[in-house]
């Protein structure tokens, strides 16, 4: 062998091998790695019972409810499986709407209910003008429905 | 073709060559990026969600690809150069890093810009997010290892191999949106056959992009000029092109 293949060799091979830790070490972490949990897992068992995680899903259309007198909200979250209802006081963000991707950070209440003490909008990667979205409406396409938000 | 590979390998001719085209990449690359600006800003139309604060995806997105690709670039000059011992190619990936860093940093602040009003955070721990901050401490590292040698070849190899061990962060960085739920979308314009996003809205970023991979590479050839000059100080041709640009220093023999 050449010390020019040599060096070849060797550089292919550290490279292998920091792949392989990277992977092992991916693998080792990946429930760390979600970022959130859906409907569905929570109901599975995988949130631990009692402590905070985050859930998301899509909003149900016309299951946001806001509590007069106070800032209190709930609205319900769907995998297109699963359902649970979200219980947040606070402002919401911008993108906030039925139909579209939220993730909530919080804990389970006893009453099977999720107390939210923070709502993020997940947007998708869907970018187009208002008037395309109309005529997407029109022509019975629903858009904004986040779906590429929850097959991930 | 091995004459010319050869030819690109001789500091003098790299010099040279590299001085010629700077310039006029940079007027290129800025006509493009003025350009994509005007299409983004003003000929765009608004986002049906996100009305007019999507228009930093114009920022956003050209400088994450820039951060991906000069890496790539950084990464595959350093291994050129352990494997072929050429001189030349550690220059390029020296030259590389802080123009990498500042993008990093670009697309990192254009991110917590605008995920402030839209997702409500400025910065969450999601795979996506915090995968492009380790590229960033990488860069970083990358600097941080050179400037600890003061010879030049022990810190061309030393950092050559922590870029070659970076390129793991790659991949991570890019399907991190698809193999873990993260609050990042996925990806918007790779799908390139049915990208999701309206043409008119997608050309100033294509424009953007191009523009933006010009300014690279001219700011690469003005930085590798100099730091060929640094490394080759002591060579005849050193002293015979910076007496083409500084007459009046000629030293009269």
């Amino acid at each position: 062998m050449t010390p020019r293949r040599q060096r070849m060799v060797g550089t292919g091979l550290v490279m292998a091998g920091v792949a392989l830790a990277a992977v092992l070490a991916l693998r080792a972490f990946q429930e760390n790695l979600m970022f959130f949990y859906s409907p569905t897992d929570v109901i599975a068992g995988s949130a631990a019972e009692g402590t905070r995680f985050r859930l998301g899903g899509l909003v149900i259309d016309g299951s946001l409810r806001r509590e007069t007198g106070s800032m209190e909200v709930r609205f319900d979250v769907t995998d297109t499986e699963n359902t649970m209802t979200v219980v947040y006081a606070g402002v919401l963000p911008d993108l906030f709407r039925e139909g579209q991707g939220v993730i909530a950070n919080g804990y389970l209440q006893a009453d099977g209910s999720f107390r939210a003490d923070e709502v993020l909008a997940k947007h998708d990667e869907e970018y187009m003008p208002p008037e395309v979205a109309r005529m997407l409406e029109e022509r019975g396409h629903p858009v904004g429905s986040g779906t590429a938000a929850i097959e991930k | 073709m091995w004459t010319w590979f050869h030819k690109l390998g001789s500091p003098p001719h790299l010099y040279r060559l590299a001085g010629k085209l700077a310039p006029w990449l940079l007027w290129i690359a800025i006509v493009l990026i003025a350009v994509g600006t005007y299409g983004g800003l003003v000929l765009a139309p608004p986002d049906y969600q996100q009305g007019d604060g999507f228009r930093i995806i114009y920022v956003h997105a050209p400088s994450a690809w820039m951060s991906m690709s000069i890496y790539t670039v950084m990464a595959t000059a350093s291994a050129i150069g352990l494997i072929w011992r050429m001189k030349l190619a550690f220059a390029v990936a020296a030259a590389s890093a802080p123009v990498g860093a500042s993008f990093t940093f670009l697309a990192l602040v254009t991110g917590a810009i605008w995920g402030q009003p839209m997702w409500g955070t400025w910065w969450v721990w999601d795979a996506r997010l915090t995968s492009e901050l380790i590229l960033l401490f990488v860069y970083f590292g990358y600097m941080g290892l050179r400037a600890a040698f003061s010879e030049v070849q022990k810190a061309d190899r030393a950092s050559a191999v922590l870029a070659i061990v970076g390129v793991v962060n790659l991949p991570i960085i890019h399907y991190s949106v698809v193999w873990w739920n993260t609050l990042h979308q996925v990806s918007t314009v790779t799908k390139l056959d049915n990208p999701s996003i309206s043409m008119d809205m997608l050309w100033p970023l294509l424009v953007m992009i191009v523009g933006f991979n010009l300014f690279y590479i001219a700011i690469l050839a003005t930085r590798v000029r100099s730091e060929v000059l640094g490394r080759e100080r002591n060579a005849r041709w050193v002293g015979e092109a910076l007496d083409d640009l500084l007459p009046e220093n000629r030293v009269t023999a």
